[in-house]
C-alpha cells in the first residue's frame, strides 16, 4: 500500500485545498473504501484518461449522481455481503451537493443508506470557471456574480446545507476544514465507524476561483473559521454535539482582504456590505456558540 | 407452466427468472406494475434482491449503474417522462459499457400529456448506446428479457439492453404466456461475473475524462460493440430455441414477404394488427406483407436490404417521429437503401399517444403506398379538430 | 471490450507535474526541523516525506511549487527558493 492513497500526478492547481482535503479524507478513511464522485474539479484533476491518481476503487457517473451511484454500490455490497468490511463515500463539490445534486442526495439520506456522503466547497462552480452556485457566500464576485458598477457580486446568503442535513434525521452530520487537517481526518474516521448515512461538508479554499496565492490556501481556510463565517460544528442524531471554539475573533476583513473575489469590498461605498458580512459571522457565532462566554 | 398474464407481469416474472441483486425504479405509467409485481416477489421473499425505492428515474438509473458496476446483475424500468429524465444516464451507462437491462413501457411524451402509447419515448433514446428491442406479445416480452441479460452480459458485448413494450396495449393486456422453467433459465443464462468491477481488491477507477486524443477511439468501440451484437442475437436466439423449443426475438421477422408488391416496416405490438390485416389482404388476393423489426438499434440493415430486395413498394410505419423532420425508422430505412433506386419508400406516422391503429388504418397505407411517394404522412388526422 | 476504459490506481504518477514549477520550489533546511510533521500534513501531492527531526524532503519530479510546506513550517525551515538558482535537494 501506498503512504497515500490519492496519488501525486494529479492535475490539480498549485495549493488547490480540494486536492489536500480528498486525499487527507480518504487516507483517515483507509484503503477498504469505495469513491463514487460527482462531475467536478476534483473527478477532472483525479482521473484523466488513461490514469488515475486514486489508489482505491473510484466511480465518476454524472455531475448530479454520485449520490444515487453510491446507493447502487450501496446496495450490491449489502446483497453480496460485503458490506461490513468496505465503506463507501460519496463526494461532491458545493454545486453537485446542494444545488444540481442536492435531490439524489436527500433520497440516499432519506433512504439511510451507509454512506458517507462529503461536500467539498469551494463556494462556486470551479470547474466550469467559477460561477456562482448555492454555497457562494455573500458579496462575492463571481463570473456570474460580477462585481461591478451596479452589482456588489453574489446578493443572496450561503445555503445552509449542513441544517439541510441534520433535517433528514441522519445519524452525524459535521463540518471540517482544510486549514485544520487532523480535525478533518478525526471526523472522517468517526464518521465511517457509524453505520447509516453521514454527511461531512469540508471548506476548500480555491487559490484560482478565491484569487489568492497558493501558499495562502491554508491560512485562509483557518481564517474563514476563526472569523466566524466557517462555522465548524458536529451534529449527531439531530442535536449539536460539538463545536471549535474560536479562542480570538477576528474580524472578517481578516478573511476577505486577501481575496481578489472580495476585492471590491474594500473600495469607498462598500462599507455596509461589508458590515453586512461582519453580521453573518456575528449570527454564525451565536446561533452555534462560537465563542467562549462567560457564564 | 402457461398462465394468462399481463405484459408487465411477463416481464416481471422473466426478471425475477434473471435474479438480479438489485432492482431501482421509480413509478410511472404504465410501467408501474412490472416494478410493483417485483416488489412484491421481493417482500414475499421469492426474490432475494435489494429494491431501492429512490426519488426520482433520474436516480434508478444512476442506482443500477453504481449496482452493475460492484458486480450485481440489475433491473430497472420506466416510460415516457421517466425514460426521458433518465436520458442523461442512459447515455452514461453505455459510454461506461454497464450490461444494464431496462424494460421501457413505451408511452408518449408530454406536452399535452398523455399516458397512452406509442414509441416516441425509446425512439428518443436510439443514439444512446443501447441496444432496443421491441417486443410484439407478452411472451416475447418475457423472452426478449431474459435474452437480454445473456445478450448485455455477455463479454464481448457489455452494453446495456432497452426491452420495449407497448404501453396498455401489452403492459395491461392479457395474454397467454409460457413461463420457463427455473433451472432451464440458470442454464441458459450464466451468473453475472464481470472481469472489472468495483472492488477494494483490485482497485481501479471507472468514468475517467477522456480528451480528444481518446474521445474518438473509445466511442468508436462503443459504436462497434453495439453493432457487433448483430451477430451475436442469432446465436443467442438459436440457443434460446435449444433450451426452450421456441422461436423468440431475434433481429427482423418477415412475414409474408416471398412474393409482396407492397410491405410495411413497423416494430411492437403493431404488427399483430399489421399480419392480420395482411392475412385478410392476402385472402383477398392483394400480394402485401410485413417487415417487423424486432432488434432496432443496432440497425439490422444487411437483414432489411435482403429482406425488401424484391418488394418494390415499402412503407414505414412510424409511431414516433423526429419532428420537423421524418418517423426514425423511416429515415433508418431512406438511408439503408441510398443508391438502390427501383423501389418506393414512403414514411408514415400514426398512433402517437395512443391513437388507434386498426386495420383500416393499416388498408389506408396500403392504398396510400400505391399513390406518391411520402416521407411523413400522417395517418388518420381529424379533418376538423 | 477492445479499449480499456479502466485506470490502474495510482497510475496518475505517470503524470510528472514537477515540471509546473517555474518560479520557486521548497527547499527543506534540515536545520531547526523539530518533526511536527506540518509540511506532510499539508501538502496537497503528498509528496512530502521524512520521519527523523531535520529528515524532511520532497519529490521535485512533482512538486508543484505551491508552498504551502514553507507557509505552515513553524520552524522556517522551508524556504521557498527561485527555481533555477539552487541545486536540488
Ligand atoms: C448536468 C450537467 N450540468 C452542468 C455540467 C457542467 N459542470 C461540470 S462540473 C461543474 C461545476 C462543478 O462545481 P462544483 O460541484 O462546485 O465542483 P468544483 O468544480 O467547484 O469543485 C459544472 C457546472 C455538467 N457536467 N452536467
Ligand atoms: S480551480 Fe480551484 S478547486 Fe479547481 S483544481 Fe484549481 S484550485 Fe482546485
Ligand atoms: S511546495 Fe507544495 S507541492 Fe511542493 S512539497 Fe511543498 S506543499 Fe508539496
Ligand atoms: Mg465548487
Amino acid at each position: 500500500m501506498p503512504e497515500h492513497l490519492l496519488s501525486p500526478g494529479h492535475t490539480a492547481c498549485a495549493g488547490c485545498a480540494q486536492s489536500l482535503a480528498a486525499r487527507l479524507v480518504l487516507d483517515a478513511a483507509g484503503p477498504n473504501t469505495i469513491i463514487v464522485n460527482n462531475t467536478g474539479c476534483l473527478e477532472v484533476f483525479s482521473t484523466a484518461y488513461p490514469d488515475t491518481a486514486w489508489e482505491v476503487p473510484f466511480i465518476h457517473s454524472l455531475f448530479e449522481n454520485a449520490a444515487a451511484v453510491a446507493s447502487g454500490v450501496e446496495a450490491a455490497l449489502r446483497q453480496n455481503g460485503k458490506l461490513s468490511e468496505t465503506r463507501v463515500i460519496s463526494q461532491a463539490g458545493d454545486g453537485g451537493t446542494a444545488d444540481i445534486g442536492l435531490q439524489a442526495l436527500s433520497g440516499m439520506w432519506e433512504r439511510g443508506h451507509d454512506i458517507l456522503s462529503i461536500c467539498y466547497d469551494n463556494e462556486a462552480y470551479m470547474n466550469t470557471g467559477i460561477q456562482r452556485s448555492g454555497l457562494t457566500p455573500t458579496y462575492t464576485s463571481t463570473s456570474t456574480s460580477p462585481a461591478s458598477k451596479s452589482s456588489t457580486g453574489n446578493p443572496r446568503p450561503k445555503k445552509n446545507v449542513v441544517e439541510i442535513a441534520v433535517a433528514h434525521g441522519i445519524p452525524y452530520v459535521a463540518t471540517a476544514s482544510a486549514g485544520f487537517p487532523l480535525d478533518l481526518q478525526k471526523k472522517v474516521k468517526k464518521a465511517m465507524a457509524i453505520r447509516g448515512p453521514k454527511f461531512l461538508h469540508v471548506h476548500v479554499p480555491c487559490p484560482l476561483g478565491w484569487r489568492h496565492e497558493p501558499d495562502q490556501t491554508y491560512q485562509i481556510a483557518r481564517l474563514a473559521v476563526e472569523t466566524g463565517l466557517f462555522p465548524m460544528i458536529e451534529f449527531e442524531n439531530g442535536k449539536i454535539s460539538g463545536r471549535y471554539l474560536i479562542a480570538k475573533l477576528k474580524p472578517v476583513e481578516d478573511y476577505l482582504k486577501p481575496q481578489g473575489r472580495f476585492r471590491h469590498l474594500f473600495k469607498p461605498g462598500a462599507e455596509a456590505a461589508l458590515k453586512e458580512i461582519q453580521e453573518i459571522a456575528n449570527r454564525n457565532i451565536e446561533r452555534y456558540g462560537l465563542v467562549k462566554t462567560a457564564t | 407452466m402457461k398462465d394468462f398474464i399481463e405484459g408487465s407481469e411477463a416481464v416481471a416474472r422473466a426478471v425475477c427468472l434473471c435474479k438480479p441483486g438489485v432492482i431501482s425504479a421509480y413509478p410511472i405509467t404504465p410501467q408501474t406494475h412490472i416494478v410493483e409485481g417485483l416488489a412484491q416477489m421481493v417482500a414475499d421473499g421469492r426474490l432475494k434482491c435489494q429494491f431501492v425505492n429512490v426519488e426520482s428515474e433520474h436516480s434508478a438509473a444512476s442506482v443500477v449503474l453504481g449496482a452493475v458496476a460492484a458486480g450485481e446483475r440489475v433491473f430497472t424500468a420506466s416510460s415516457s417522462q421517466g425514460l426521458i429524465l433518465m436520458s442523461e444516464v442512459i447515455f452514461n451507462i453505455a459510454g461506461m459499457r454497464m450490461p444494464v437491462v431496462l424494460a421501457c413501457v413505451n408511452r408518449s411524451l408530454s406536452a399535452p400529456i398523455n399516458i397512452w402509447n406509442d414509441l416516441q419515448d425509446s425512439m428518443a433514446l436510439r443514439d444512446s448506446g443501447w441496444v432496443q428491442l421491441y417486443a410484439e406479445n407478452n411472451q416475447e416480452a418475457l423472452d426478449l428479457t431474459i435474452q437480454a441479460y445473456r445478450l448485455a452480459e455477455d463479454s464481448r458485448a457489455l452494453v446495456p439492453v432497452m426491452v420495449c413494450l407497448d404501453g396498455y396495449v401489452l403492459s395491461h393486456g392479457l395474454e397467454v404466456v409460457d413461463i420457463p422453467e427455473e433451472d432451464k433459465v440458470a442454464q441458459f443464462l450464466p451468473p453475472f461475473n464481470p472481469a472489472e468491477k468495483l472492488d477494494t481488491a483490485n482497485p481501479k477507477s471507472f468514468g475517467l475524462l477522456a480528451g480528444p486524443d481518446y474521445y474518438l477511439e473509445i466511442r468508436h468501440d462503443l459504436h462497434q460493440a453495439v453493432k457487433d451484437t448483430l451477430k451475436l442475437i442469432p446465436e443467442i436466439t438459436a440457443d434460446f430455441k435449444r433450451i426452450f423449443g421456441r422461436d423468440s426475438g431475434g433481429l427482423v421477422e418477415s412475414y409474408r414477404l416471398e412474393d409482396a408488391e407492397m410491405a410495411i416496416v413497423s416494430a411492437g405490438s403493431v404488427c399483430g394488427t399489421i399480419k392480420d390485416t395482411v392475412d385478410n389482404l392476402r385472402a383477398e388476393g392483394k400480394k402485401v406483407g410485413l417487415l417487423r423489426i424486432i432488434t432496432y438499434r443496432p440497425f439490422p440493415e444487411e437483414l432489411i436490404l435482403q429482406a425488401l430486395a424484391k418488394v418494390p413498394m415499402v412503407a414505414i410505419l412510424d409511431k414516433a417521429i423526429s419532428l420537423g423532420a421524418t418517423g426514425p425508422i423511416y429515415a433508418d430505412l431512406k438511408a439503408a437503401f441510398q443508391g438502390k433506386p427501383g423501389k418506393k419508400i414512403s414514411g408514415y406516422i400514426a398512433g402517437l399517444g395512443g391513437r388507434d391503429i386498426t386495420p383500416d388504418t393499416i388498408k389506408e397505407i396500403f392504398q396510400q403506398l400505391a399513390g406518391p411517394e411520402v416521407s411523413n404522412q400522417f395517418i388518420g388526422l381529424k379533418s376538423s379538430f | 471490450m477492445r479499449i480499456k476504459l479502466t485506470a490502474e490506481p495510482g497510475s496518475a504518477r505517470n503524470n510528472k507535474t514537477g515540471s509546473w514549477r517555474v518560479e520557486r520550489r521548497p527547499q527543506f533546511l534540515q536545520k531547526n526541523c523539530s518533526a511536527c510533521r506540518m509540511c506532510i500534513l499539508v501538502c496537497p501531492e503528498g509528496i512530502v516525506s521524512g520521519k527523523e527531526k531535520n529528515s524532511f524532503k520532497t519529490d521535485y519530479l512533482y512538486c508543484k511549487g505551491c508552498g504551502l510546506c514553507a507557509a505552515v513550517c513553524p520552524k522556517k525551515d522551508i524556504e521557498m527558493v527561485p527555481e533555477e538558482t539552487e541545486s536540488k535537494k
